[in-house]
């Protein structure tokens, strides 16, 4: 085989996840959680969780994928992966840990989840007072930038400066993601409408960003389930195969304290490029957009570096009609994301894309065949996902 | 040392330089100075770095400029993620990019007004912020419009 790729190499066959909770409201711990979201996959695929003999994670996930295989009575433990690298850049990238680990015969059914429960473990949004600040944070938490919002605001800040985005290209992520939640039963804000002029009324947390600008924080767990191509066509649900996938970032973006080259970046320059050319496809060819909400800032930046619209044209391209299923030109965070559905560290992004290529989503795109999948703009390493369905192989 | 007014409150996290790296800018900042790295190839960088990324050559040498910049993006907060800042808030922080120094950027935050209309590419010089009753005695670079 001359061409490395994953393309049509491995699938995703499964998907579960638990109930999602408000932050610190889990009823089980989050080990619990974690065996509810892989037994909801597995039993979804049709697949004996004895049968697992892989675990893929990210963003340093607590949960020890020995201790799931010795929970689930697993027949051996083969491949076990960690993404480097905080937040959601890994969501998508630990689906391609998985589909590359059974591409390459390290292992046959692998399960790639998050778990989260933060009552019992910190909140991300909230510093935790500590008498020094060491690393990056040297560099910043002197000065009150200590969140995750306010460390990225400035490269949103300087994304709208030079391209001329206003606030509206913002909102209309928080209105797209609020819209889908609504037809979404999973989601926490279902029943919880969002229009602008709510959005508009917001108290800042952080200029450039509103209240809905920013995730939520929650409890519970996602999983999916990933065999091999010949494997999946054998099982009774519908796959998703994996296209393309990849991540990294570009030249010097963690350059601290500020100093990236390119610094009015999602950091998806080169993951960009790399997971069309793995899919072999472009941005036209993409039927919805599940994109890592952490701030919707970074959504209109990476949604520009995936070549959907120049940066100048985000003003006109972020209108909130063009971002809804099923007829906009670009469905955007069908399940409502990050923002609406769960923070469940965008892997419920993953789920929502396989939901979309099966034809199972709550919102469902008008073309469904493809859709992808964008793990956490703004940070290092970021990463990016296309699955499809049998057609598009 | 006089103690002079800090913009934020005392008792925020103080800068720990854990591997020594950056101890040239941590000190020139305590004896009113500003350094950043320039490496012999002549590569500037900033924060210090073990390695100059462009020649590889170890500990590039820490040379002194002229605390003037522009503004190059900012932030106000109104929600503070520290105890500390709960009762401060609004504040002002920017991001500075420095001409003389090939466009590196620094992190501060921009005295005054916390309401103020900022305007970046705004000129803006640097005020040396003096922690001496902190045990080390640290020093902060902030900035000011010009």
């Amino acid at each position: 085989m001359s061409q490395r790729t994953l393309r049509g190499r491995a699938a995703i066959v499964g998907v579960g996840e638990t109930v999602y909770y408000k932050h610190g409201q889990a009823p089980v711990p989050e080990f619990r959680l974690a065996l509810q979201a892989i037994l909801a996959a597995c039993a979804d695929a049709g697949i004996d969780p004895h049968d697992i003999d892989g675990f893929a994670g990210y963003s340093n996930d607590r949960t020890d994928p020995s201790r799931l295989a010795a929970a689930l009575g697993c027949r051996r433990l083969r491949s076990t992966t960690m993404q480097w690298g905080g937040g959601g850049g890994g969501c998508a990238a630990a689906v391609g840990n998985a589909a590359a680990a059974i591409a390459g015969g390290l292992a046959d059914c692998v399960v790639v989840f998050r778990a989260l429960a933060q009552g019992a473990q910190g909140r991300f949004g909230q510093a935790r007072p500590q008498p020094t600040a060491g690393a990056e944070m040297a560099w910043m938490a002197p000065y009150g930038v200590q969140s995750p919002a306010q460390k990225y605001a400035f490269k949103v800040r300087r994304f709208m400066h030079e391209h001329g985005v206003r606030q509206e290209a913002l909102r209309a992520v928080a209105l797209a993601s609020y819209h889908h939640a609504q037809r979404n039963p999973r989601a926490v804000m279902h029943g919880r409408p969002l229009d602008a002029a709510r959005y508009d009324a917001s108290r800042w947390i952080v200029e450039p960003f509103h209240l809905y600008d920013l995730c939520l924080e929650n409890d519970g767990a996602a999983a999916t389930v990933l065999v091999s191509a010949e494997r999946a066509r054998e099982l009774r649900g519908k796959p998703a195969y994996v296209l393309g996938v990849a991540a990294g970032s570009d030249f010097r973006t963690f350059a601290n304290p500020v100093n990236a080259p390119h610094y009015a970046s999602a950091s998806f320059v080169n993951v960009a490029q790399e997971v069309f050319r793995m899919a072999d496809l472009g941005p036209s060819d993409i039927g919805s957009v599940q994109a890592y909400e952490n701030f919707t800032g970074g959504v209109v930046m990476a949604l520009a570096e995936h070549g959907f619209f120049r940066p100048d044209a985000a003003n006109d391209f972020m209108q909130p009609e063009q971002l809804v299923a099923p007829d906009g030109r670009l469905p955007l965070n069908t399940s409502g994301g990050n923002l609406a559905e769960c923070y469940m560290h965008g892997f419920e992004l993953v789920i929502e894309a396989v939901r979309q290529v099966r034809g199972q989503s709550t919102a469902q795109a008008k073309r469904h065949d493809t859709s992808l999948v964008i793990g956490g703009p703004l940070v290092s390493p970021v990463s990016s996902l296309i699955v499809g369905s049998e057609d598009t192989l | 040392m006089n103690a002079t007014p800090t913009y934020l409150p005392e008792g925020l996290p103080a800068p720990l330089d854990e591997e020594g790296v950056n101890a040239p800018y941590w000190n020139g900042l305590r004896d009113g100075v500003l350094r950043v790295q320039r490496c012999g190839c002549g590569q500037w960088q900033f924060g210090g770095e073990h390695l100059c990324h462009r020649c590889h050559a170890w500990d590039p040498p820490w040379v002194e400029i002229e605390p003037r910049g522009t503004i190059y993006s900012w932030e106000r907060v109104w929600h503070a993620a520290h105890p500390l800042l709960k009762s401060r808030v609004p504040y002002l922080a920017v991001v500075v990019e420095l001409p003389q120094a090939a466009g590196l950027r620094m992190l501060g935050n921009l005295l005054g007004d916390p309401v103020q209309a900022v305007t970046i590419g705004a000129v803006v010089e640097g005020v040396f912020e003096h922690h001496p009753q902190h045990d080390p005695p640290y020093t902060l670079l902030q900035w000011r419009l010009c």
